[in-house]
């Protein structure tokens, strides 16, 4: 036990100083110490009534604390306490800073608290100060098993630790369970409840020192994040975003041996009593979007309820957290703009809480980035203590030059720092619309650039020989294409006329099928009338000279045909208006409809060679 | 008729057809992704399964160091002590994609992280896909079998099953990529352009980046080309489209460096260059024929013939004897399984264990292709209606595929395509067949005569515009564009002309009913997708969740156990596993692995079976040889979760006997039965696999009773000598054990102890493998 040692140390220094003179004047009349031992963090209130006996004014009052001590020093803070007993009062706070008197002991840490006006002879002055340390709270024995209770021991002196004469003082230790394994016996000692009391003693000098130490049993969850970093997004369109990602590991008595999971599933409250389960969360109200995930993805063991004062979200970490092991995770979630952001003076504020969400949890590093809009200016900030500030640019969705954000870090911060900070900046509301303008005219110019590109001929050359012939084979493709077109509809007017023949066989209506006949032959001179152009295109372009003899082929074959058809068509009519059997008609037109067949397959062929073309 | 007269109209309604169906390829995409998302809305956004994790890695790597780091790649968190290549030994499309789309996305100040990326590039490459399936269904069979075969294709449960959002699979490119490739080659055939050609071999390039299944392709277009050769169908745009493929294509593949010489190697290549020898013959043969009269062109084949067969015999013998000297003839084990598919289970154990390698059964299908197996034959028939370059290749990659699909399930995969395509083109025709006959039989129509031949006018030019407009619509550079169009229209006109020719009109009433019934179908087939998609293909099988009366029960044990790994190891500390958890505990737990899912050395792997198949002390000796300090096993019998590391511990045996000896199957069976009850062999009772799953599993319920084999373990109470449990999940899926660190000798017993120790060692020189 190093730090034992190193007590007794200071225990000799402080006799030593013991007979030197007292710093000055001031007398505390009545000191009341509490500490709160009931969770990983300790808490000392102490209460304190400072008269001046002395000639000179007194402006500052000096709290020592051990270096040791004094490094882990999470919070101080010292008030007025107005009014006795129950209806104390306490005003804003005093401010309290670091100094370094002469002529003072080593090894010592020194604050003074400066009060509001001096204090003048034979005044007195009622104080409550409130310290808050992390990571004094030793597990001893160090290393546990699943089974084991996690006891801790705590050392601190039972007198107060001062520069001043005390007349009179008690100190009061709780612990969280009325399970002690020892404590330290001096005179005037009660262990009642779970609280030991010290005292009162009276008339201590100042520097006086009495050891004692406190071994108890503390289950509770040592939580404490490593770092954490908490990210607030400002978006006006009408959300705050807060992102937090915890580093967080279990500081208690570390588990060595076998964890096994049957022993802890069986009796969790014995076998990993040490360790903890779940950390609940305290979110502002109408907190939405929430999301509880790690780096490997969401995280199911988690639960919300809320009501108009709060969200509560409670979250498993994905396995049981027993003393030394890690974790890490990120939760998220949304908050209304208009609960967090305000207006005064023709300035923007956002008002949020500094710390974390949940409770008793120390954390070693925090950083707090303010992310604001992009375009804001004239940015401060306003923290009621003193973090390290710093400025960074963040290139989100759409950003042109990056958003300001605003970095503020604190270490070793508890739950006490969870208190409403301010940034103030300014923004035009204007500037909101720029990002959708940026999208419509981004897509705007998007279709603009397809039209542009499709109605522009991007030919790279447009003298060259290879491009007018490609350009008068366009050409003749066209005009190959008209012709097939023509082509295709002189073979559907033979359809037609063939279906009109088979439309007489069925009905016996010869002038329907006159009539029919009729229009086909108009029909067909039309088309040959079209057909002339194209044809005397074609024999005049050079380019279709492969082709024109097919062309020329398909032309006569069709005429061919269409001649067939027509003999064909009136020989049925004529058949139907002499009343002839139906074989009589079948043999008479028998070798007309052969040759048909043969030239339709022969037409069909040069199709094919065409379309090949 | 009035469509015929004045254009105006029609061509209003033909630009209307047009935006239309670049409408529905639009919804089409939409559908492709938004079926994919049933996983990431009834889970969440994460990678799936083994392998996406490893993808995932790689692109995080790629996404953090770059892509010169990337090639240079070497792996010392996996494969301990070996390490492995990574950058030469991957195919890096997939995670080259991801990595250059998060790049562009954080370019555009759009602040996505590379998960998210990952886990959405299946979801968007299905929806390419889709419409590469329109593409190249179009170019086989027009516009309407086009928009058929893509809305088909988009929800294929086949193509979800590797495509959900998060399975982060070479597949999920790849088969966008093989699509891709199908529809350039066919479009270079069909249009002789040696644009498409030098596209065709750039998308090869690609596909062959990102999935070894890229020697399907290979391998498919020679052998169309050779069908086309064979069937006197050889033209100059064959030639076009096949000789720069093979040229460009294996210069491309050859800077893969996975592929590398293989690309020339290998005989997964060699029927392309036999083919591309083929075809300059052939093309030779054609052009003497064109400058030679007949009777001489017939003295010069004979006089070739003769000298060309000698020729062309001692170069195949010579080539046949190389390639017959290297013992696996050239082909690569998984090539090799797939052409004789008892290859695999004969002698490669690893690749047989892997239950995606398994031939699939009869309800595999349906649940995979469902509907579409019944219209592929349809959609085969109307291909040879009439058989063009286009659809006989379509034919040819359906037949190939089904019986690739027949050896592997995995190849399932590649079946879905062309299934989807075959159905399109079917289901096309059909409504086609169907709705004509309604058309001519309609009252109003059938009276009046010259509507009617009008209206057939008015298909065709209905089917010409529209291909037109949709070229246009492509984005065809303007001057390149009427040559197309010409070309297209030409040929729909020919097709549509012999399809009229041969149209039977059918009764009113059948087509009525017909049609009715067809859509029932597609509903069918649809309500299958949606449930496929949403019940059965979403899971991401690292959370496993089980529906009972009190809610949803979500198991997250494999992230827990990876979670405390991550948190609460040394960052050095070497995790022993089956090789099917490798992938996740690097990338998840950041721990390394002996052995992985890249299963490239059997040794290794067959080392850490042999580990788990032997008594706790060999064990230990072995383990603690590679350095190992934690033991990971899956143990799924309080729950039930039933591909656990005891149903996978035959194939450890298997796998572990078929290196170290000693490991015998027989002796992990009881008469030839795998059991771990009481009747189970001493051997399977003391190897460290049982020990480890069942470490004080009998207090839970007192009895033992596991929930996966349904029975009463065999030994009960037993005590770990060696290993130490430091971590078991909360449903016990996962189990941790640490190893014990070696005793500390006791002065007088080690002259004792190392005598016996080194008589043992000489006694039994083959226990460990390491020694």
């Amino acid at each position: 036990m190093r730090e034992l040692r190193f007590n007794l140390l200071l225990l000799f220094i402080a006799f030593n100083v013991l007979f030197s003179p007292a710093l000055s004047d001031l007398v505390i009349h009545k000191l009341d110490r509490r500490i709160d031992l009931s969770s990983q963090i300790v808490r000392t209130t102490t209460f304190l009534k400072v008269e001046n006996n002395g000639i000179d004014t007194v402006s500052d009052i000096l709290l020592p604390f051990p270096d040791h001590r004094a490094k882990n020093l999470a919070y101080l803070m010292a008030t007025i306490s107005e009014g006795k007993g129950k209806t104390k009062v306490s005003s804003g706070s005093l401010p309290v800073r670091l100094v370094n008197p002469e002529g003072m002991p080593p090894a010592l840490s020194w604050y003074a608290i400066s009060l509001p006006k001096e204090l003048g002879t034979g005044e007195s002055i009622s104080l409550d100060v409130k310290a808050v340390f992390t990571h004094v709270l030793r597990p001893f024995p160090e290393k546990i098993t699943q089974a084991d209770i996690q006891l801790l021991a705590f050392q601190d002196g039972a007198y107060y630790l001062s520069p001043y004469i005390v007349k009179v003082q008690t100190l009061t230790v709780k612990l969280p369970e009325p399970k002690v394994e020892s404590y330290t016996k001096l005179e005037n000692t009660k262990f009642s409840g779970s609280e030991i009391k010290y005292g009162p003693y009276e008339k201590v000098p100042s520097f006086s020192y009495a050891p004692i130490v406190v071994h108890f049993v503390n289950n509770k969850p040592f939580t404490v994040a490593q770092e954490l970093v908490r990210e607030i997004e400002i978006s006006h369109w009408g959300n705050v975003q807060v992102t937090e990602n915890y580093n967080i590991y279990h500081a208690g008595a570390q588990i060595i041996g076998e964890f096994s999971r049957l022993d802890y599933q069986a009796r969790p409250h014995v076998r990993g009593s040490s360790a903890f389960k779940n950390l609940v969360a305290k979110l502002p109200p109408r907190a939405h979007s929430i999301y509880y995930r790690d780096e490997i993805g969401n995280i199911s063991t988690s639960t919300i309820w809320g009501d108009s004062a709060k969200t509560l979200l409670e979250i498993e970490p994905r396995y049981p957290i027993f003393g030394g092991w890690r974790t890490s995770f990120t939760i998220g979630y949304g908050l209304p703009l208009q609960d967090f952001l305000f207006q005064s003076q023709g300035k923007r504020f956002l008002n949020i809480s500094f710390g974390c969400p949940m409770d008793e949890v120390v954390i070693e590093n925090l950083i707090v980035k303010v992310v604001l809009p992009e375009g804001s200016k004239d940015i401060s900030v306003s923290v009621p203590f003193p973090v390290n500030q710093s400025k960074e640019t963040k290139i989100s969705h759409l950003d042109m030059v990056g958003r300001p954000v605003i970095v503020l870090e604190k270490t070793n911060a508890v739950p006490e720092h969870n208190q409403y900070f301010q940034v103030y900046y300014k923004f035009n509301s204007l500037s909101l619309l720029r990002e959708p303008l940026m999208l419509i005219f981004g897509f705007f110019f998007f279709f603009v650039a397809c039209i542009v590109y499709m109605h522009a001929d991007l030919t790279i050359s447009k003298s060259s020989a290879s491009y007018m012939a490609k350009l008068q084979w366009d050409e003749v493709q066209t005009a190959i294409q008209q012709f097939q077109n023509i082509m295709n509809r002189c073979m559907a007017v033979h359809d037609k006329i063939e279906a009109s023949l088979r439309d007489l066989s069925r009905t016996g209506d010869v002038q329907a099928c006159k009539a029919a006949r009729k229009a086909a032959d108009s029909l067909l001179k039309d088309l040959s009338k079209e057909l002339k152009p194209l044809l005397s295109f074609l024999q005049s372009s050079p380019q279709a000279v492969q082709i024109l003899s097919k062309v020329e082929e398909l032309v006569a074959k069709e005429k061919e045909l269409q001649e067939k058809l027509m003999l064909k068509h009136s020989t049925v009519v004529d058949c139907y208006e002499k009343k002839f059997g139906g074989r009589e008609t079948e043999n008479r037109v028998a070798s007309v409809q052969q040759k048909i067949a043969l030239l339709r397959q022969e037409v069909d062929d040069l199709f094919e060679i065409i379309d090949e073309i | 008729m009035a469509a015929l007269d004045t254009p105006e109209p029609s061509t209003l309604r033909h630009a209307f057809g047009n935006v239309l169906s670049l409408f529905i390829l639009l919804l089409i995409g939409v559908l492709a992704f938004s079926i994919r998302l049933f996983s990431v809305i009834k889970y969440e956004s994460v990678i799936h399964e083994f392998d996406p994790y490893f993808n995932y890695r790689v692109t995080q790597f790629l996404t953090k160091n770059g892509i010169y780091d990337f090639w240079n790649w070497f792996d010392d968190r996996t494969w301990y002590p070996l390490g492995r290549v990574i950058g030469g030994t991957v195919f890096p499309g997939l995670t080259l994609t991801a990595g250059t789309l998060w790049r562009i996305l954080n370019t555009l100040n759009i602040p996505l992280s590379v998960e998210t990326v990952c886990v959405f590039t299946a979801p968007i490459f299905s929806a390419f896909a889709s419409w590469a399936t329109y593409l190249l269904t179009k170019e086989v069979k027009g516009v309407g079998a086009g928009l058929t075969a893509a809305a088909l294709l988009a929800m294929v449960p086949s193509y979800i099953s590797r495509s959900v959002a998060g399975s982060y699979d070479n597949e999920a490119v790849a088969i966008f990529a093989l699509i891709f490739t199908f529809y350039l080659y066919i479009k270079a055939l069909n249009t002789g352009s040696l644009f498409y050609a030098t596209l065709n071999a750039i998308a090869y390039f690609y596909m062959v980046c990102s999935w070894g299944g890229y020697t399907f392709i290979i391998n498919l277009i020679p052998m169309h080309v050779l069908l086309c050769i064979v069937t006197g169908r050889y033209s100059s745009r064959l030639y076009i489209a096949y000789a720069p493929l093979v040229v460009l294509g294996t210069l491309l593949a050859s800077l893969v460096p996975v592929v590398g010489f293989n690309a020339v190697m290998t005989s997964e290549h060699f029927a392309s260059f036999l083919v591309f020898i083929i075809i300059h013959v052939v093309a030779l043969v054609y052009y003497i024929k064109g400058i030679l009269s007949p009777q001489m062109f017939k003295v010069a084949v004979t006089l070739v013939v003769s000298i060309g067969l000698i020729v062309c015999g001692a170069v195949l013998a010579v080539l046949i004897a190389l390639v017959a000297s290297s013992p696996t003839k050239g082909w690569s084990g998984r090539s090799l399984s797939l052409l004789d598919p008892t290859y695999a289970s004969k002698y490669i154990p690893i690749i047989a264990s892997v239950s995606e390698h398994q031939p699939p059964t009869w309800p595999s299908y349906f649940m995979d292709i469902n509907v579409l197996a019944f219209l592929v034959p349809a959609g085969i028939i109307a291909c040879f209606l009439p058989l063009s370059d286009a659809s006989s290749f379509a034919v040819l990659y359906i037949a190939t595929s089904v019986y690739f699909s027949g050896v592997m399930v995995r190849l399932m995969l590649v079946l879905a395509p062309a299934a989807c395509i075959m159905s399109g083109i079917a289901l096309s025709e059909a409504f086609g067949v169907f709705t004509r006959s309604i058309k001519f039989q309609l009252p109003g129509v059938s009276q009046n005569s010259p509507v009617n031949v009008g209206d057939t006018g008015n298909v065709i030019q209905n089917d010409v515009v529209k291909t037109e407009k949709s070229e246009d619509s492509l984005k065809e550079r303007p001057s390149r564009k009427n040559k197309k169009k010409e070309k297209d229209k030409t040929e729909r006109a020919s097709v549509v002309r012999q399809i009229e020719k041969r149209l039977l009109v059918l009764p009113l009433e059948a087509s009525v009913i017909a049609i009715f019934l067809l859509v029932l179908l597609g509903a069918f087939y649809v309500v299958h997708c949606v449930w496929a998609a949403a019940e059965a293909y979403s899971a991401p099988s690292i959370v496993l969740t089980s529906r009972s009366h009190d809610g949803l029960h979500v198991f997250d044990d494999f992230r827990e156990a990876y979670g405390w790994l991550r948190h609460n190891t040394e960052v050095d500390d070497k995790v022993a596993s089956w090789w099917d958890y490798g992938y996740q505990t690097t990338a998840m737990a950041n721990r390394t692995v002996i052995v992985d899912n890249n299963t490239w050395n059997n040794t290794h792997i067959a080392t850490v079976g042999t580990a788990m198949s032997s008594p706790e002390k060999a064990a230990w000796e072995i383990f603690n040889s590679l350095d190992v300090k934690y033991v990971l096993v899956v143990f799924g019998g309080l729950v039930g979760y039933p591909s656990d590391d005891i149903n996978k511990f035959l194939w450890m045996v298997r796998i572990g006997g078929g290196v170290f000896p000693h490991i015998k199957e027989p002796d992990y069976l009881r008469d030839g039965q795998y059991r771990i009850d009481s009747q189970a062999t001493p051997t399977m009772l003391n190897c460290l696999m049982y020990k480890l799953s069942y470490y004080r599993f009998v207090e839970t319920d007192g009895k033992g009773f596991d929930r996966v084999r349904n029975t009463e373990i065999g030994k009960k109470y037993f005590k770990l000598t060696h290993f130490e449990e430091v971590f078991t999940t909360h449903h016990w899926m996962v189990r941790i054990f640490k190893l014990k660190p070696p005793k500390n000798r006791i002065r007088g017993k080690t002259k004792k102890a190392k005598s016996k120790t080194s008589s043992k060692r000489s006694g039994t020189p083959k226990k460990n493998p390491w020694h």
